[in-house]
């Protein structure tokens, strides 16, 4: 006790020696005390309430108040639990805090950290600073500076800035940002535009664009109300009842919300009433224990309606008299009806050109996912299209490819450097293992495929264990290089991650690599003979077992290379290879086996498919999977050999 | 001298009275999966078990008795949940059981637990819409996650027109199925709320990112709330920073990502991006840092602590405490010590045990940082758990209160026990 | 071997395989000296989780032995039966949750004020079970959830005609071999997918549970009904073997076994390949679900996750490594190897520690199942199976292509052209 006590007292002249020179400075800078002023509201850093205390400092053309906008902004400012005053801080060593005053940025000294409490804004907080910066910031000198205001305006427009971007745009010397700020200006100018007039003007200006701003510009202006009176107002436009544009409960349930008709009677609401009406185990004169079905407790409802207990039900005939009374219109509630009409001509123009833009970005995702498929299931045409030999753990190849990329990343921290050692060695390691598996199981079955399949599966469990055991169940990270971050942006609508177009170019390098091999080389020519006719190629002087074993860790090899790019654009994983296999197979077998224009076809088809079943059913993307496999197994029925189907003798080998 | 004799003597005539002291040690069952896919994250689980009862071994046990930790794998495989529960209780004879991750192991070692009595602690956050007389929830209900995390949407980010996006599995459908509701009810129109499920793993998300950024067309700010799950995070992440979409932009939400997930990504694109949960390791209080240093003492450097580790740390301590106070770790007694346990939870405040088993915890809004932790921008006042919704209309009129009405499920309106046993 | 097979169809199925009268011989003593040791009926040896295992392992060796008639004795490696399994396994799932959630659902609304309508009943028993996965409509697959008699026969017809038109469509366009594999594992992988779906109405992911407590039953101990079940499982098991056994004794089972070895010389002398593998598929789909009904129940639980493909394959693994082509072969298979992989993955076995590395069973012992699969396919192609021969003094005559089993026409080795 006692030493808790000198403890407390050491400390607290410790700290006031400390603070009470800072204490008097710091109270006197207007911005302090602007700060101070809205102290409760700041520290409470809720977005609904912020509003006054940032238009107080953006407001008092303090040049520091621009500075503890942008500090505050960037979580630099902390308060005093004490005192309550505001500081800059910074971290410092030993979980100290150093700190400066907010009037100035002179250094204070460095404290404990549990002195003070930072202050976090939210992104929502963040917003209404940078949006308040925003007039500072439009003439900053540093082009940077005056890119961030553009982007604060295009996320959360106010009136407020329309003035502030012209004055800025005459001044403005990069033309990079004079086209953008004269595109906003004009986005601006359709939301908060002073006439009518100009409002359309500038929705006129915008013909042939389709960006989101613009439509997200555009559309509030659009949007309408359904209204129901006696009358139809003059200039209004009519709207019929029990049309696609208003059905009849759609149309009944405006006159509730308007009190201009009564409401529905619920199955609960009647059951409710009934209990309310038990009077001696009867209900309106009818016994409760007969009440199990719905027309007695019909019946029972109208006997109490009629007595006056209850409100009549609204019945299927009620509703229809009472929409006959009524004429139902649409109005527009977010533009005066000259820019409202405009801006839905312009919309209609885009929408067009919208849904054009979709299915070609539709077209390109299904290309980017046939390029994966087709990725996974090159190596399969090749140990399984060529020698047809069924492997099981190809799956776990591409796994075996993909962590390797993890540990080279593991070792080499430049990304891009450890990619481009990481490919050469994830064939590497692939081919040693498909070499090795090609010698201890594969060439003992050779024709015995089911058992082959059983045999793959075996060091399939067993591989995907054994790289649980080493690399653990979690996703490990494999990270692209910088450069193929982002995406290739055609329009709003219209884009594509860089990955996905690496990966559809290293699918093509590899259909050109396999048919290079297989039509150019002495190795292809051998592979081919070997496959044919093993043993006439052995009369030849073809060794078939150096053959396989080749051809095997090559098809193997390039599943490896495969893994680093699917490990790129998603995870890495001792699972995902299981994820691939059966589709690739699919790949393989829908193309037809033994060709790999067939496996082409086969990729492009399955993507397509998978894309277009995506999009009809957008909120489950499992039915898509489900449907596609239901489809392929149909194809595979009326097209039992593939699209593209080997004939003669070489479908029989 | 001599009161410490009468104590000991006192210990051993209740010994000989209550048979639940008689069988030292103290049997603790751990049922988390130890392999199969579940195991990376109940590992930690089994770990945090049995960190703990080592550390409550070297305070003394508990009622004079040495606890030990009983750990079985049911190995990620639903049925074997069942028959690893009834191996617990019956062959082993545990006094108590710390384990799940799932809600579909839960669901399968319900009927055991209520036909054997047994009691069982629940450590992560899931659907409610449950609430079982042999079960405590000390992971967050909806309520106690989804929903402030929507109004943190709502109010403080603006966001107008949302994207639920899913694992398809039961957690997401009925979290999102509540959200549906709850945002009607705030006056969000149905067709400004876009849902979509993809499956366990998923990695092709060009189309749904795409589909979501399409949803800003109409001029309303678009927030994004995400019970994906698990390795799908992944893919996700990663398409979202490919298509250059912001935290300002678009933030996005989620309620199954935390330190462990971020683990086994870059999250250098995704700084800013939020999640909501009850516990984040950055949070400031000396038991958290307490915590955090024995953790990462036994397990290494680099480990991290979790929202479910930190409802194992309440529970196990509040049945140390009801065990305590109880005399007994006989699961009638320590059940009616356990309403009303408090204990302080590791962000500062106080968790309670409140009568429909479920603790009263704060919500907390973390934005990720780029070293993978969580910096907590915004953190409530306790919250109770809600077994059942009050945003579901079959929910809304269910109220969960063991203590006094002995019912999980009790109907307000017509005031009966719909069931005393849980629905599984 | 044709003479063999002519004159043996006069004499008794028990004198021609005589493992028939034996297997069910050790069946019964197994029977009975469970029920001796168990909680239910003896004197409390056996835990009644363990005789939980026991019946659920009696059904797997029943759907192992349908594998076994398809793949061992028909040569088409199906993974799909595994799915067949799980259908079956839902089918009854449906029936035991609609009744316990109907009795709960009627006794609380026998309180409420207003005696209930049949809507109100539904309505209640729909929104127990679905308000779990966030809906509360009974969806149409249910519709006949109701009945125990119309549920018991979709357990034996919805395998049965999905295995008949998937059956019909595949044979009829003559996919063979390995492409029928891929096509019943896609076929598997579609069904699961289906499930996992929560618009599919059977509650996604999370699938039926509560399968142990049997509606009306409520006071019955799970001692006696895990013993109740054990014969039940038994007693599918001996009739199911019998069966089997029938089914490859005549002439049917020449042809089929006839079709394995070589199909076109089948077709050749006008026997209808397809009708003889349609039925067999079917007839084996149906078993499977037949053991799907009697398992789950057991195991009180079935979600997706059981009708994984993965699951059909480890189906293939037991029968191979008890042996292909002899029935008792693919049952020592499921039996040995589900026991033993409950043994290593429940943490039993103890750890092996090799100084640098501690080898935890728990996680290798999906590595050694996986490379003893290799070794056994290479190495030993009768498995387990095997050994009787080494017993029985059965030796391999000094030729290729001979019988690997000892029923005439078992599997058989590699032609020595090859």
């Amino acid at each position: 006790m006692f030493s808790f006590v000198t403890r407390f007292l050491v400390c607290f002249g410790l700290c006031l020696s400390a603070l009470s020179p800072v204490h008097a400075q710091q109270i006197d800078a207007p911005v302090q005390q602007i700060l101070q002023a809205h102290g409760e509201v700041i520290k409470k850093s809720s977005r609904r309430t912020i509003g006054p205390a940032i238009d107080a400092l953006a407001a008092s053309g303090l040049t520091d108040a621009q500075v503890v906008l942008q500090r505050w902004q960037d979580k630099e400012m902390w308060f005093d639990r004490e005192t309550g005053i505001f500081v800059f801080g910074m971290a410092a060593d030993g979980g100290q805090l150093s700190v400066f005053e907010v009037a100035g940025g002179a250094p204070i000294g460095v404290f404990d950290k549990k002195q003070f409490k930072q202050l976090k804004p939210n992104s929502g907080i963040r917003g209404l600073i940078a949006s308040a910066l925003v007039q500072f910031q439009l003439n900053d000198p540093d082009p940077d500076v005056r890119e961030t205001a553009i982007s604060s305006i295009e996320r959360d427009p106010d009136v407020s800035h329309l003035q502030a971007l012209r004055r800025s745009i005459e001044s403005e010397i990069d033309p990079a940002l004079t086209a953008r700020k004269s595109r906003l200006e004009r986005l601006l100018t359709i939301r908060f535009g002073s006439s009518d007039a100009k409002r359309i003007e500038a929705i006129e200006s915008f013909d042939g664009d389709l960006g989101v701003d613009l439509r997200a510009a555009l559309n509030p202006l659009v949007s309408t109300r359904i209204e129901a009176a006696a009358e139809l107002p003059e200039g209004a436009l009519a709207l019929e009842v029990g049309s696609d544009d208003l059905s009849v409960d759609a149309a009944y349930d405006i006159l509730i919300a308007a009190e201009l008709a009564p409401p529905r009677v619920s199955s609960d609401g009647l059951r409710d009433t009934l209990v309310a009406n038990i009077d001696n185990g009867t209900v309106a004169g009818i016994e409760v224990a007969s009440l199990d079905a719905d027309e007695a407790r019909f019946s029972a409802y109208a006997a109490l309606a009629e007595a006056g207990l209850a409100q009549p039900l609204v019945t299927d005939a009620t509703i229809t008299e009472t929409l006959q009374k009524f004429q139902f219109y649409e109005v527009f509630t977010g533009a005066p009806v000259s820019v409202a009409q405009a801006a839905q001509v312009a919309l209609d123009d885009i929408e067009t050109r919208v849904a054009l833009s979709q299915t070609a970005d539709l077209a390109l995702d299904g290309l980017s996912l046939a390029s994966i498929y087709f990725l996974a299931a090159i190596g399969l045409a090749i140990t399984f299209g060529v020698m047809g030999v069924i492997n099981m753990a190809h799956g776990e190849f591409i796994m075996m490819g993909a962590y390797t990329g993890y540990v080279v990343q593991l070792f080499v921290p430049d990304y891009t450097l450890s990619i481009v050692v990481a490919i050469p060695l994830a064939f590497a390691v692939t081919f040693g293992a498909g070499v090795a598996m090609e010698r201890l199981v594969i060439r003992w079955l050779y024709h015995r495929p089911l058992e082959t399949l059983l045999a793959t599966f075996g060091v399939s469990i067993a591989l995907q264990q054994l790289a649980k055991n080493i690399f653990g169940t979690q996703a490990r990270p494999l990270t692209a290089p910088g450069w193929l971050d982002g995406s290739w942006v055609i329009n709003d609508i219209i884009s594509i991650s860089y990955i996905r177009i690496a990966i559809f170019i290293l699918a093509l390098l590899f259909l050109a690599l396999f048919l290079f091999v297989m039509n150019r080389t002495r190795l292809g020519l051998e592979v081919r003979a070997v496959t044919q006719n093993p043993r006439m190629a052995a009369s030849m002087g073809i060794n078939p077992d150096k053959i396989n074993m080749l051809t095997f860790g090559f098809g193997s090899g390039i599943a490896g290379i495969a893994g680093v790019a699917i490990g790129l654009y998603a995870k890495v994983t001792s699972e995902m290879g299981s994820d691939y296999i059966v589709q690739s197979f699919m790949t393989v077998v829908v193309g037809g086996v033994g060709n790999i224009w067939g496996t082409l076809l086969g990729a492009t088809m399955v993507g397509f498919l998978q894309k277009s079943i995506e999009w009809m059913n957008p909120s489950n993307t499992l039915a898509a999977q489900t449907y596609m496999i239901l489809f392929i197994i149909l194809f595979i029925q009326f097209r039992p050999r593939g699209i593209i189907a080997l004939k003669g003798r070489a479908a029989e080998a | 001298m001599s009161r410490k004799l009468l104590a000991a003597t006192t210990a051993l005539v209740l010994t000989g009275t209550l048979p639940a002291l008689a069988d030292c040690p103290v049997k603790v069952g751990v049922l988390h999966s130890l392999s199969g896919t579940m195991a990376i994250s109940e590992t930690t689980l089994k770990d945090t078990m049995e960190m703990l009862v080592e550390q409550q071994n070297e305070k003394g046990g508990v009622l004079g008795c040495e606890l030990e930790a009983v750990v079985v794998d049911p190995a990620s495989d639903w049925p074997l949940f069942a028959e690893k529960a009834r191996e617990l209780l019956t062959v082993h004879e545990v006094d108590v059981i710390f384990g799940n991750w799932t809600s579909v192991s839960r669901k399968s070692v319900l009927p055991v637990l209520e036909e054997l009595n047994g009691l069982l602690f629940y450590p992560v956050q899931y659907e409610g819409e449950e609430s079982s007389k042999n079960v405590f929830y000390t992971g967050a209900a909806p309520n106690q996650q989804a929903i402030p995390a929507t109004d943190y949407f709502l109010e403080e980010l603006g966001v107008e027109k949302f994207a639920l996006l899913g694992t398809d599995y039961v957690y997401p459908r009925t979290t999102n199925n509540i959200l549906e509701s709850y945002l009607q009810q705030k006056g969000i129109p149905s067709e400004d709320i876009f849902v979509n499920y993809t499956p366990f793993g998923h990695s092709d998300w060009s189309k749904i990112v795409a589909d979501v950024v399409a949803l800003g067309a109409d001029g309303k700010k678009v927030g994004v709330i995400s019970t994906i799950n698990g390795d799908a995070n992944v893919g996700f992440y990663k398409e979202l920073a490919a298509a250059g979409i912001s935290a300002d932009d678009i933030p996005v939400v989620a309620f199954s990502v935390g330190e462990e997930e971020l683990a086994g990504l870059d999250t250098s694109n995704l700084v800013g991006h939020l999640a909501a949960w009850n516990y984040f390791q950055s949070a400031e209080s000396e038991a958290n840092d307490a915590w955090v240093e024995a953790w990462k003492a036994r397990m290494g450097e680099e480990r991290v602590t979790n929202d479910p580790m930190e409802a194992h740390y309440i529970g196990f301590n509040m049945w140390v405490n009801a065990a305590t106070a109880a005399g007994s770790t006989e699961v009638d007694a320590v059940r009616a010590a356990m309403y009303g346990q408090e204990f302080p939870n590791l962000t500062g405040g106080t968790a309670v045990m409140l009568p429909n088993h479920h603790l009263a915890k704060p919500v907390l809004i973390g934005e990720i940082q780029a070293d993978g932790q969580f910096d907590i921008i915004s953190q409530t006042e306790e919250v109770p758990g809600d077994a059942w919704t009050d945003y579901l209309p079959e929910s809304a009129v269910l109220k969960s209160d063991w203590q006094e009405l002995g019912c999980g499920m009790y109907n307000v309106e017509t005031s009966t026990c719909v069931q005393i046993k849980s629905n599984y | 071997m044709v003479d063999l097979s002519l004159s043996a169809t006069r004499r008794p199925l028990v004198t021609r395989y005589p493992s028939l009268l034996i297997f069910l011989g050790v069946l019964a003593l197994f029977t009975v000296s469970v029920t001796i040791l168990s909680e239910g009926f003896g004197i409390g040896v056996i835990s009644t989780s363990f005789v939980k295992t026991l019946g659920k392992t009696l059904c797997l060796c029943l759907v192992a032995l349908a594998m076994d008639l398809v793949w061992g004795y028909c040569g088409i490696l199906s993974l799909g039966h595994m799915a067949f399994f799980g259908i079956g396994g839902y089918a009854i799932g449906m029936w035991l949750m609609y009744a316990r959630t109907e009795i709960i659902v009627r006794e609380s609304l026998a309180a409420a004020p207003l005696p209930p309508t049949p809507q109100e009943i539904s309505d209640g028993i729909a929104a127990q079970i679905f308000g779990v996965v966030g809906a509360s409509e009974f969806p149409p697959i249910w519709a006949v959830a109701h009945s125990l008699p119309l549920q018991l026969a979709a357990v034996v017809l919805v395998p049965g005609c999905i295995a008949l038109v998937f059956g019909w469509l595949a044979f009829r366009s003559r996919v063979t071999g390995v492409y029928l594999s891929i096509l019943t594992q896609a076929m598997t992988l579609a069904l699961a997918l289906y499930l996992f779906q929560n618009d599919s109405g059977l509650r996604g992911n999370n699938g039926l549970s509560g399968l142990q407590n049997l509606p009306h039953l409520d006071h019955v101990s799970q001692s006696t009904i895990s013993i109740v079940f054990f014969w039940a499982s038994a007693l599918a098991l001996g009739l199911g073997y019998v069966l089997c056994t029938w089914v490859i004794s005549g002439k049917f089972g020449s042809v089929i076994r006839a079709i394995r070895d070589d199909e076109a010389r089948v077709r050749f002398l006008g026997y209808s390949v397809e009708a003889y593998k349609l039925v067999i598929f079917t007839f084996t789909a149906v078993l499977a679900g037949i053991a799907g009904a009697l398992y789950y129940p057991q195991a009180g639980i079935i979600n997706p996750a059981e009708i994984a493909p993965i699951a059909s394959i480890y189906l293939a693994v037991w029968v191979a490594i008890g042996g292909r082509g002899r029935l008792y072969g693919a049952v020592i298979g499921a039996a040995f190897v589900s026991l033993l992989s409950t043994w290593f993955t429940g943490g039993q076995a103890p750890d092996i520690d090799l100084g640098f590395y501690t080898v935890n069973w728990v996680d290798w012992w999906t590595v050694l199942l996986g490379l003893s699969f290799v070794i056994v396919t290479l190495f030993a192609p009768r498995g387990i199976g095997g050994l009787f021969d080494l017993i029985s003094e059965r030796r391999s005559p000094e030729r290729h292509g001979a019988d690997l089993g000892p029923e005439p026409g078992a599997l058989q080795e590699r032609e020595a052209d090859r």
